[in-house]
């Protein structure tokens, strides 16, 4: 059986049936989707009829085994379109994917319909439809993924930019309290803020709170140096504080080299190390009237 | 050719760098200022680089260089005013000028050699730090 042969197969078993095999397909998915609600109904079956309408034309006109061609690209739009709607609807993958795969019930059974007891010419019409529906149900699932890694990859851009404050504790002193892990880019993030500010403020001293991270690697304190000789190239000092118990340990079992920057256990020992160097202080007065 | 100014200050040099710096220029710089510094005898230099935005590893080593060399010819220098993103550059190639003394800015790069050099000051800077 040669390919266009195969084609007209699919395509006339879809033509002659189209009626039929909507209808089925429409309650399968609903079906098997609870919870895609009464109120989607309508856009469900557009999505469906959609689909079904761009399906045909493009098996009419198409090459079954190169699905890369022009005449596919209808049929793809159409996913993409699903897979974005469902995806930011946060439903799952499966229930994404149920879309092209609930199909495969009401075409088989309009295809063995046609077939009329042939099961040699079934079985392959079968096959060829099997193959193109998996490859369709694929890219859906492709497009959903990456409909979530957007998702994810803007959630932490957000993050990123909540993450990094940098306080003033007194004239020319500021402080840096990280939170979270630090990695490569927020790094750098962190690195042009701080100096950023360092720059704005005409601060001499950062302190640099480390509370927040709950791992210190070798990289970490790679980043960690960087930013304190950036800063100490610009002509501030840097005090790193916050460091834990376990942290301190790792970092001499690593065998990190922190050189003379100056450390402390808590920031408010940074804090009283940095108000020494600027030569300032805190005095002790009378408390003021709270009312 | 042009030349980066050096300018006297009592027995401080000072230069200002304001314009893009170019190899022959930094090589320039360095023999003037070193020349200077023997003439005069001065103690400290003070270099301002803010205006400076572009830095690659030649000028960084320059910066390095001239540092080492005036330290020799017993004067302090002192690099203020670097901008976040030559700091960054700097880092990023490896650079991170050991012994090179900074400062954020003009004044606070006067004051610092003024307690390194330590020479008897007429009318007192007093600190009147505010908190």
């Amino acid at each position: 059986m040669t390919t266009t042969q195969q084609n007209k197969t699919l395509y006339s078993a879809i033509e002659t049936d189209q009626a039929n095999i909507l209808t089925e397909w429409i309650a399968e998915q609903k079906k098997m989707m609870s919870q895609y609600g009464q109120a989607k109904e309508q856009e469900l079956t557009q999505q469906c009829q959609t689909f079904l309408q761009h399906f045909l034309a493009a098996i009419r006109e198409g090459n079954l085994d190169n699905m890369q061609s022009p005449e596919w690209r209808a049929t793809y739009a159409v996913l993409e379109d699903v897979a974005t709607i469902r995806g930011e609807m946060g439903l799952s993958p499966s229930e994404t994917a149920t879309f092209v795969f609930s199909f495969k019930r009401p075409l088989f059974a309009s295809l063995a319909r046609m077939a009329d007891g042939n099961a040699e010419a079934l079985a392959a019409a079968v096959w060829e439809a099997t193959t193109l529906l998996d490859r369709l149900g694929l890219y859906t699932t492709e497009v959903y993924t990456k409909i979530r890694e957007g998702v994810i990859a803007r959630q932490q851009e957000d993050m990123l930019e909540l993450s990094t404050p940098v306080v003033t504790l007194a004239p020319g002193i500021l402080a840096l309290p990280l939170i979270g892990t630090l990695d490569s880019a927020r790094t750098q993030v962190v690195m042009e803020t701080l100096l950023q500010t360092i720059m704005e403020t005409g601060s001499t001293i950062a302190i640099i709170d480390i509370t927040g991270v709950p791992t210190v690697d070798t990289l970490v304190a790679q980043h960690l140096l960087k930013t304190v000789t950036a800063a100490r190239l610009m002509g501030a000092d840097c005090i790193i504080s916050g460091i834990r118990p376990q942290i301190a340990q790792t970092i001499v079992h690593l065998g990190v080299e922190l050189g003379d920057i100056a450390t402390k256990a808590t920031l408010a020992g940074a804090f009283k190390l940095a108000l020494d160097r600027s030569g300032l202080s805190i005095v002790k007065t009378k408390p003021a009237l709270q009312i | 050719m042009e030349r980066i100014p050096i300018l006297r200050m009592g027995d401080y040099l000072l230069v200002t760098i304001q314009v893009d710096m170019h190899d022959r220029l930094a090589m320039a710089l360095q023999d003037d200022l070193t020349a200077r510094i023997a003439k005069t005898g001065a103690q400290g230099v003070l270099i301002d680089i803010s205006s400076l935005e572009i830095v690659d590893s030649f000028i960084g080593r320059i910066i390095s260089n001239i540092s080492g060399m005036s330290r020799i010819l017993d004067a302090h220098t002192v690099i203020v005013g670097m901008q976040p993103a030559v700091a960054i550059t700097l880092v990023e190639l490896g650079l991170t000028l050991p012994g090179v003394l900074t400062a954020l800015d003009v004044e606070k790069g006067m004051a610092l050699l003024r307690r390194l050099v330590d020479v008897p000051e007429e009318g007192d800077d007093e600190d009147n730090a505010e908190f």
